[in-house]
Formats: structure tokens, C-alpha cells, sequence
């Protein structure tokens, strides 16, 4: 009951758009029926349209996010506890910050192709900065007191920075990782609409293309379902992962 | 011979911002084994300096400092030590905070858990094994703390103002509970505190530090019949406490020149 209540706004939402349609106070080319797009999305899935492009995105999201949580959690732990580190690559990161992610299509597209490379590493660039900021805020944070415990206990300092810095830097890590995951969606999907031979991003923008609206919008719904689960999962498992401090 | 050595030991504090301050001058002290010291100073003297020194924490640059006729060049399993904010891995439960300490000295598995499970005992923590610190009140982080330190068993147990962050009540009862704890298990024990009580009542000799640069000014010897019940209001633990109580006050009134002149406002 408590769950429908929540879930309420988006129902009437849904009966809105379903009216609003039926009743063309909008063109249906605009904003084609819910139930259109419902028969476009059963459509899609068995023309075998929606699940391999779906499957072409999700390897590239997860390759990219993948790579920006290696190297942008290692980075900034790195560069918060080597001062020789930071000197290095603390400018470099704070002048990649404000540099809009999406204007680097065209370069890696230049560099590695229409391929899955661009994508990987456009994500991989992108992502890294909210990975490599939380990392490197989150270990600055790690209280000296509990890494000389550690030492005293027999950890030497490559073993400190796993045992205590990693743990003391998770919480701020954990959210970093959390902006990276939406902005992996951006990007995704953003480089697919520009450069990409298969993809949802290359799905919905050749469906708008084909005037095939009713079928663009079922793959913009998709996309955007799938943000919301994999945000919402993710916060399980960051709470999860952070249970010592409830 | 003494276990622990320090000679004429120097040390500069040199803040991020700001200039350099001379934190210890020619600090010398010998701490024999088995021995509870009490290092006695006003805040800011640079006890706990010296002891971050000895532990291996802090680079020693003038002077030497030697455990067991050794330089001390780092942290040790030798050297255990307890924070006055008990310094416990928060992700951690109180079991696996005692158990990171047994894995690192590389124990074997269920040596580790019958030794832990030991501890926890021992500090009447028992119920309490699976909690994290964040569920536990200051007085049992502490016991955590201290089991986790004394489960793997170092010589010498370096203790940074450790009862300093509890309750009046909590304190005296961890007090208590270390004096027993320590006849039980001897090691030797540095214990820093600016509590004059705690000191006379806790160790073997109270070493009182000037106010910074700190020096040693004076070490006392404690006489006591630690067994009394009424141990806090027999003659020569007063007498003690204010023998030294006036050998700290002067520097505890030269600390708070140092650091801001009298504004002739009643306090």
C-alpha cells in the first residue's frame, strides 16, 4: 500500500499523458499514447531492436564506469596521501573539472572511431573526475590516529593505505561513485546520438529520424527506467557497504 | 638496564601555517621494564609529543630514543598504544577491530578468535562483540581500545590521555580496572595524562613536564598502598597529589602566559 502511495504521482502522471494524447490537445506526433508507446516498446523487443542495442550500451557503461572507478579511486587516494602525486595531477584534475564532458565527443571520436572505444573512454574520462574528487576528499579525511594504530599493529604503509585509508575515504568514494553512475548515462547516451553505429542513444535518435515516434518515446522511457533502477540499486548497496555507521 | 631510553631528545612543531615552535628541548628519561610511568604536564608541554616519539609516530631528529638498547625508527608490535579518542576502525566490529591486531602478527585463524574472544572478556565486553563503535559508549570504545592493544601483546603500552574523553564515574572505573589489568599482564606502561590524581594514583613514578619547550622538570617517586579501598583519602596520596600538584601548577600558569597576556577581566 505505502509503496503504490509513493508510486502514485507517476500513475497520474501516466493517465495524463494517456488523456492528454487520446484527446490530441497536443499532435500525436509530439506526444504519441502511452498505450502506442507500450505496442512500440513489445514491438521493439521482438523485432530484436531494443535488446542487443540495449546490450551494446550497457557494455560500454559498465566498461567505462568501470575503468573511472579503478583509476579515479586509486588516483585520488594517491593524491591525497603523496603530496609528490597530487603536485602532479591535482592541476590537471581541477582544470578537467568544468570542461562540459560532451564536447569531447568528437576528439576521442577522432581518436578511437564510431566504435565501442570512443564511448569507453568519453565515460571513462568523464566519470572519473566526481570518482577522483570523492576519493581524494574521503582519504584526506583518514584520521592519523587510526592509521599509527594500524602501524603499531604491524601494517606497514602500502598496507594502511588499503586497510584504513580505503575505508576511511568509502562513504565520500561511495557518493563520488554515485554522481559518476548518472553521468555515465549522459554520456552514454550522448555519444551515441552523435557517433555510434548501435546503442539506445543510436536507437532513439534513427527513430526520431524515421518519424517513428511512438517507438522513440519506448526507448526513451527504457533508458530512463533503467537510470532509476540502477540509482536505486546502487543506494542499497552503498547502504549496504556503509551499515558501521548507522 | 632501562628499556626505554630517551636522550636529550628534541623536537621542533612545525604547524602547516605559521612559524616553527620548539615543542621538546634535551627531554631525558629512562623507563625501566615492567614500570608505570605517568608523564604529567600542562596542555601543550609536548607529553604527548614524546610519546608519539617513542612509539615510532613522529621522526626523531635530535637526540635518540632507544627500546631495548634499539633506535627507534618506526611503529612496532612492540609498542602498543591507545588514544584518548580511542582511535577504533569504525568500520569494524569490537571483535574485528581486536582480530585486525592478531592478523597482522600473522596468528592463525582460530588462535586469533579463542584470543579475541579472551580480550573481550577480559574488558567485560562480552555481548558486545558484533557491535560496531558507533553503538558503543565512550567507556566501552575504550575497552575495546584497550583489548585490542593488549591482545597482541606488546611489551610496553603507550596510553595517550586514554580516560580523558569519559564521565567522572567511567574514568575512575577504567582506572581501576587498567591497575588491575596491569598487575595481571606486566608491561611496561607510559601512561600521559594532566591529571594529577590519575597520575599518583595510576603509576610507579610521575615524570612532571615544563611548559613548552617541554623538559623534564622533576620525577617522583609514588608510595602508595594501591590495595587501600579508601586509597583516595589516605594521607600519603594526598600528600603526593599536592606535592605535585604544585610542581605542575607553576607551569600550568607559565603555559597560560605563553599564550595570552592577563586582560585584568575576572574569570
Amino acid at each position: 500500500m505505502k509503496t503504490l502511495l509513493r508510486y502514485a504521482p507517476l500513475l497520474i502522471l501516466a493517465i495524463g499523458w494517456e488523456l492528454v494524447a487520446r484527446l490530441e490537445l497536443v499532435s500525436n506526433d509530439a506526444l504519441p499514447p502511452l498505450t502506442q508507446v507500450a505496442t512500440a516498446w513489445l514491438d521493439l523487443i521482438r523485432d530484436g531492436d531494443l535488446v542487443p542495442n540495449g546490450l551494446a550500451s550497457l557494455w560500454r557503461g559498465a566498461a567505462g564506469l568501470g575503468l573511472a572507478i579503478a583509476i579515479g579511486g586509486a588516483l585520488g587516494i594517491l593524491m591525497a596521501r603523496w603530496k609528490a602525486v597530487n603536485v602532479i595531477f591535482g592541476p590537471l584534475v581541477e582544470m578537467f573539472y568544468p570542461v562540459p564532458k560532451s564536447a569531447l565527443i568528437p576528439v576521442t571520436v577522432i581518436w578511437l572511431g564510431m566504435g565501442n572505444g570512443s564511448k569507453i573512454l568519453l565515460i571513462a574520462l568523464g566519470c572519473m573526475i566526481p570518482v577522483t574528487i570523492g576519493a581524494f576528499n574521503g582519504a584526506r579525511a583518514a584520521e592519523q590516529t587510526l592509521i599509527w594504530s594500524a602501524r603499531s599493529m604491524g601494517a606497514d604503509r602500502l598496507r594502511t593505505l588499503w586497510d584504513v585509508v580505503m575505508p576511511s575515504a568509502l562513504p565520500e568514494l561511495l557518493n563520488g561513485i554515485r554522481t559518476a553512475l548518472a553521468l555515465a548515462f549522459i554520456l552514454l547516451v550522448s555519444s551515441e546520438f552523435i557517433a555510434a553505429q548501435d546503442g539506445v542513444g543510436y536507437l532513439i535518435s534513427s527513430l526520431g529520424d524515421d518519424g517513428n515516434y511512438a517507438s522513440m518515446y519506448a526507448v526513451v522511457l527504457t533508458v530512463a527506467l533503467c537510470g532509476f533502477a540502477a540509482d536505486r540499486l546502487y543506494q542499497m548497496f552503498m547502504q549496504r557497504m556503509l551499515i558501521w555507521r548507522l | 638496564m632501562a628499556q626505554i631510553v630517551v636522550d636529550r631528545v628534541r623536537h621542533i612543531y612545525r604547524p602547516p601555517r605559521g612559524k616553527p615552535v620548539p615543542a621538546l628541548e634535551d627531554v631525558s628519561l629512562e623507563v625501566r621494564e615492567r614500570e608505570f610511568l605517568a608523564l604529567l604536564g600542562p596542555s601543550g608541554c609536548g607529553k604527548s609529543t614524546l610519546l608519539y616519539l617513542i612509539g615510532g609516530f613522529l621522526p626523531v631528529e635530535g637526540g635518540g630514543i632507544a627500546v631495548d638498547g634499539k633506535p627507534v625508527a618506526a611503529p612496532g608490535p612492540d609498542r602498543g598504544i591507545v588514544f584518548q579518542h580511542f582511535a577504533l576502525f569504525p568500520w569494524k566490529t569490537v571483535r574485528g577491530n581486536i582480530l585486525y591486531g592478531l592478523e597482522r602478527q600473522g596468528m592463525a585463524p582460530a588462535e586469533r578468535q579463542r584470543r579475541a574472544q579472551q580480550f573481550i572478556d577480559l574488558v567485560g565486553l562480552r555481548g558486545f562483540e558484533d557491535s560496531f563503535p558507533s553503538h558503543l559508549s565512550g567507556g566501552m570504545k575504550q575497552r575495546a581500545a584497550l583489548a585490542r592493544t593488549l591482545a597482541f601483546d606488546p611489551k610496553i603500552l603507550l596510553m595517550d590521555e586514554p580516560f580523558g574523553a569519559l564521565d567522572a564515574q567511567t574514568r575512575h572505573l577504567m582506572q581501576t580496572e587498567l591497575l588491575g589489568i596491569w598487575r595481571r599482564t606486566p608491561k611496561t606502561v607510559i601512561f600521559v595524562t594532566h591529571d594529577v590524581q590519575e597520575a599518583v594514583y595510576l603509576a610507579d613514578r610521575v615524570a612532571v613536564m615544563s611548559a613548552r619547550p617541554g623538559r623534564i622538570k622533576s620525577i617522583v617517586d609514588i608510595k602508595l598502598d594501591k590495595d587501600d579501598p579508601n586509597v583516595f583519602k589516605a594521607k600519603a596520596f594526598v600528600d603526593q597529589v599536592d606535592a605535585i600538584w604544585g610542581l605542575v601548577k607553576e607551569e600550568a600558569i607559565k603555559a597560560q602566559g605563553v599564550h595570552g597576556a592577563p586582560t585584568g577581566r575576572a574569570s
